[in-house]
């Protein structure tokens, strides 16, 4: 499978170097999508200082970054990619992360919160919220503030969950990194208002007015190289509470009578391992994805563990600096 | 059929959805009318919510809902838990759904007339307004509001949607009655269309189907006609422009300018006019990651590279040469304001139009317009959610088209200048006096050239501090040291402005604004000229300072604050004004009745209780050396 990601990234980062035209043109909707996107990251990008974008491996981050490449075209990426590791992230995902910075010369920083590691956080014996509070919420507040980051690009959607539907594209963070929801900036037309003060910065999401099923069809159309974890196949799995989880490597805790089981299973979504929960499925290539999808009857961040930890988790979540 | 050929075949219908293009509408209307519910039951009868979704639902609905044992429809939209707990929807959602023949996004605003500047958010992007009438309400001001809100933001299409017919015996003769009612106000607006629909949302009558109580009804149900309904654009038919966002250099050999275009269609070749310089080039090269295009059109990012090296900077427009766009420093414009701080005339504040900005100020607010009757009144302010024609005046020219003409030109949004909050949003409507349609001539002899031939950098000493400071002094002994060392200057100071370029203004605010706006002006020409210009004014407020800082460029403007003590200022009392002050002889004086901001960040600071004014002038001419104004 390493070999694999290797040739494949090595392949799309080739395409940067001599572009062609496209053989069939992408759908009216893909291309104001793609167009709008542009539009947002090179606003970004003049505008600021010190923009970066939250890298997270995922599907979403790799259209993101497709997005990019071309808006700089033929100039290369402009700003650093910032990717929080929480430690438990899946093998096959930081394979991906490295074998695409290798590729395209890319400045990735990664970011751990040390004093977490030191102490051992998990998600087994802490629980997945203090995990994501120690491990990812922090730990990007920590990179937030070491790098000095005016703008940070992230990938989320507006039709992912509730509190999504309501976020700006530029969505103003004070000087604690804090996001007051009822006081958002009206934003209309493309007029994005970018003005801060120091210690201020906006998080911008340019996959705003995307949906799942837009980001699969712009990775077939534009072949985008995404983790392989999204393609079904046998893995060892057990099941916890009706959730598949992936037993990744020997971190996580076998409670009694379970033994890991190969399953053709797939990923919806992807983040800390033991938090992520696979889907059953035979789906091995984009078209058959996409199918999946149309005939889906759970949504998407049913398989994050952590959104069921409370009503409104999420708003609360990036009240305190989540993404 | 084998499961490859099924599956391609059902992927291939979900991308049919997309050549459609998107339908982006958004749901208005007084508070209680229906309006998530109504999204909520669209989503829900078109299948799109998920297993989770759905028991996410009927969970919520036990818990928070308002409809007793059925679902509330209402809750799968109310994102924010604050909302959800006054049962009210206070921020603009955007829903994503679509069907066999499009996609849809949808804008769910708020009902409550405090957001309003939400539904004008929600209907800047949208091509169709669907409003909300209760059937046993009728037409409210409420309703009202939104359709001039929705006719002034440019959307062409209105649904009426006089909901809750179940609750008012799904009665033909009520839904007419409406009907009446509203068009009575509405027809004079100039809509394209205006299409009622009786329904009961909460059953999802002629929502997405049609029933029996409502027989007599033969039109469409409301998503029929959102799924037919033409919004293909003309703005590719209007002449190309293209703001300037960001200039692509990734190294020496290439040059090029991204941006998206707004309007209208590009081919290489083609001859195109940098609007605000009137410098013309022609397009060599359309750059995309997807290779070199022949032509793009309205709605596309790209990348233009022209046959000729040009100044070319984010803030320029790219036009086509033939049909230009508007340059001027004032236009007139329809202000939606949306801040609990007043706007006041004359107030400075940042104006963002495309990819420029620029301190601006309404220089003349014309009338603001009653939304119950769409009267115009005379206001001297205008309050929050207020809507008013005002003249506006920008420090420095801009480049537009009227908003009704091609949106994106035309749009602007206003910041407050502490807060950076965005506080109105603005739509040109034409361009003012003077400035308009008078297209800049490109010279040949240009700043940088007058500035070489006389060796030196030109810049604005702007000193400022209180009366009796020394600024005029310190001033005039860096003039007389520049011309002993072959340098070029001009003096400008209260007594050769006073009594000449500004004999017509007095010591108002609104005069002394214009005071410094003059001074800034003429200071930029010697600039221009290629001279060191001294100016020595009192100039006790920060944002007067900032507008003529922002008229040159950043390394032009050199703030010396002259920081005298006002104890050492009243001792000398050159001209004998603070004794007249303290006897009330002189009213808003500075430093006694009437503020000194004092600079935040100026370039410089001398206090001449401390140095002789020969020192405080070398410090200055220090300064310019190291910065190689003088060489």
């Amino acid at each position: 499978m390493t070999g694999d990601i290797q040739t494949s990234i090595a392949r799309y980062a080739k395409r940067f170097q001599k572009p062609q035209p496209r053989a069939r043109a992408l759908s009216p909707h893909l291309q104001a999508l793609e167009a709008e996107s542009i539009h947002i990251m090179r606003e970004v990008l003049a505008e600021f200082d010190r923009p970066v974008m939250l890298y997270s491996i995922g599907k979403d981050s790799a259209v993101m970054l497709h997005l990019a490449l071309k808006a700089f075209y033929p100039s290369s990426l402009p700003f650093p990619l910032q990717h929080v590791d929480s430690t438990f992230k899946f093998t096959e995902m930081i394979e991906f992360r490295d074998a695409l910075a290798e590729a395209f010369d890319l400045e990735l920083r990664v970011e751990i919160n040390e004093e977490g590691r030191a102490k051992g956080i998990n998600p087994f014996d802490h629980g997945s919220q203090l995990h994501t509070q120690v491990m990812k919420t922090e730990a990007l507040r920590n990179a937030m503030e070491r790098h000095g980051y005016d703008a940070a690009f992230g990938g989320a959607r507006r039709d992912e969950e509730k509190s999504r539907a309501k976020e700006r594209v530029f969505s103003f963070r004070d000087a604690k990194q804090g996001w007051d929801p009822k006081n958002q900036r009206p934003e209309l037309w493309r007029n994005y208002n970018t003005r801060i003060t120091k210690g201020e910065s906006i998080r911008v999401f340019p996959l705003s007015n995307w949906t799942e099923l837009d980001i699969w069809q712009y990775i077939q159309e534009e072949d985008i190289p995404i983790v392989p974890l999204y393609f079904a196949k046998e893995r060892p799995v057990v099941e916890r509470d009706g959730q598949l989880i992936m037993v990744d490597d020997d971190r996580l805790p076998l409670q009694p009578g379970e033994t890991p089981r190969q399953r053709m299973v797939r990923f919806r979504t992807l983040g800390c391992y033991p938090l992520t929960a696979g889907v059953e499925s035979s789906a091995q290539s984009l078209d058959e994805i996409v199918l999946e999808m149309l005939t889906a009857r759970t949504s998407e961040r049913s398989g994050r563990l952590i959104d069921h930890d409370e009503a409104g988790s999420m708003e609360k979540k990036k009240r305190e600096g989540y993404f | 059929m084998t499961h490859q050929e099924r599956t391609s075949r059902a992927v291939d219908n979900t991308s049919a959805a997309g050549t459609r293009g998107v339908l982006r509408f958004l749901t208005c209307g007084s508070v209680d009318d229906g309006k998530s519910t109504l999204i909520g039951r669209l989503l829900y009868d078109s299948k799109l919510l998920f297993e989770d979704q759905v028991n996410t639902l009927e969970r919520d609905s036990r818990k928070h809902g308002t409809t007793g044992e059925e679902i509330d429809f209402a809750l799968l939209l109310d994102g924010l838990e604050a909302e959800r707990e006054q049962g009210i929807t206070i921020d603009v959602a955007y829903r994503f759904f679509s069907t066999s023949k499009r996609k849809f996004v949808v804008a769910d605003t708020p009902g409550h007339e405090q957001y309003t500047r939400n539904m004008a958010t929600g209907a800047s992007t949208a091509d169709v307004a669907v409003i909300l009438v209760d059937a046993r309400k009728g037409v409210l001001t409420q309703t009202l509001r939104h359709t001039y809100i929705a006719r002034m933001m440019g959307i062409r299409h209105v649904v009426l949607a006089v909901n809750k017919m179940d609750l008012a015996g799904h009665s033909s003769g009520r839904f007419h009655e409406i009907i009446a009612a509203y068009l009575k106000v509405a027809e004079g607006l100039g809509f394209d269309s205006i299409i009622p629909i009786p329904m009961s949302a909460r059953y999802g009558d002629n929502l997405t189907r049609k029933t029996d109580e409502m027989s007599w009804y033969t039109g469409p149900t409301l998503l029929e006609y959102l799924e037919e309904l033409d919004v293909s654009s003309s703005v590719a038919a209007e002449p190309f422009r293209m703001p300037v966002q960001w200039v692509n250099r990734p190294d020496l050999n290439f040059r090029g300018y991204s941006g998206l275009i707004v309007s209208g269609t590009v081919q290489t070749g083609d001859e195109v006019v940098i609007a605000a310089s009137g410098t013309v080039a022609c397009v060599e090269q359309i750059v995309t990651a997807d290779g070199y295009l022949d032509a793009a059109e309205a709605g596309q990012s790209v990348t233009l590279v022209l046959d000729r090296e040009l100044d070319i900077s984010r803030g320029d427009v790219l036009a086509a040469s033939g049909d230009r766009p508007e340059v001027s420093d004032q236009f007139a414009a329809e202000v939606l304001w949306m801040s609990e701080d007043h706007l006041l005339p004359g107030r400075s504040y940042l104006l963002k139009i495309g990819t420029t900005t620029t301190p601006a100020s309404v220089s003349a607010l014309k009338h603001k317009v009653d939304i119950n009757t769409f009267d115009k009144q005379p206001c001297t302010k205008l309050e929050v959610n207020e809507i008013g024609l005002c003249n506006i005046a920008c420090a420095r020219p801009v480049v537009f088209d009227p908003y009704h003409q091609i949106r994106d030109m035309g749009a602007f949004i206003l910041i407050d200048r502490f807060t950076n909050q965005t506080v109105g949003a603005g739509m040109i409507r034409f361009g003012l006096r003077r400035a308009s349609n008078i297209h800049r001539h490109a010279m040949d002899v240009d700043k940088a050239t007058r500035a070489r031939i006389k060796g030196q950098s030109p810049a604005i000493l702007w000193f400022t501090g209180l009366s009796g400071a020394g600024k005029s002094t310190v001033a005039n002994i860096v003039e007389r040291k520049l011309t002993e060392a072959g340098l070029h200057t001009y003096s400008l100071d209260g007594d050769n402005v006073r009594h000449g370029l500004n004999r017509d203004l007095g010591f108002t605010d609104v005069d002394r604004v214009e005071n410094i706006r003059r001074i800034g002006e003429v200071a930029k020409l010697f600039v221009d000229a290629g001279l060191i210009v001294t100016c020595s004014f009192i100039s006790p407020f920060r944002s007067e300072r900032q507008m003529v800082r922002e008229l040159v460029d950043d390394e032009e403007f050199i703030e010396v604050f002259v920081d005298t003590p006002i104890e050492v200022c009243m001792e000398r009392d050159p001209k004998g004004l603070y004794e007249k002050a303290r006897a009330g002889e002189i009213k808003n004086f500075t430093g006694l009745d009437s503020p000194y901001e004092a600079p935040v960040k100026a370039e410089l600071r001398v206090d001449t209780s401390e140095l002789t004014a020969e020192e405080a002038a070398d410090e200055v001419i220090e300064y310019l050396l190291a910065r190689e104004h003088a060489k």
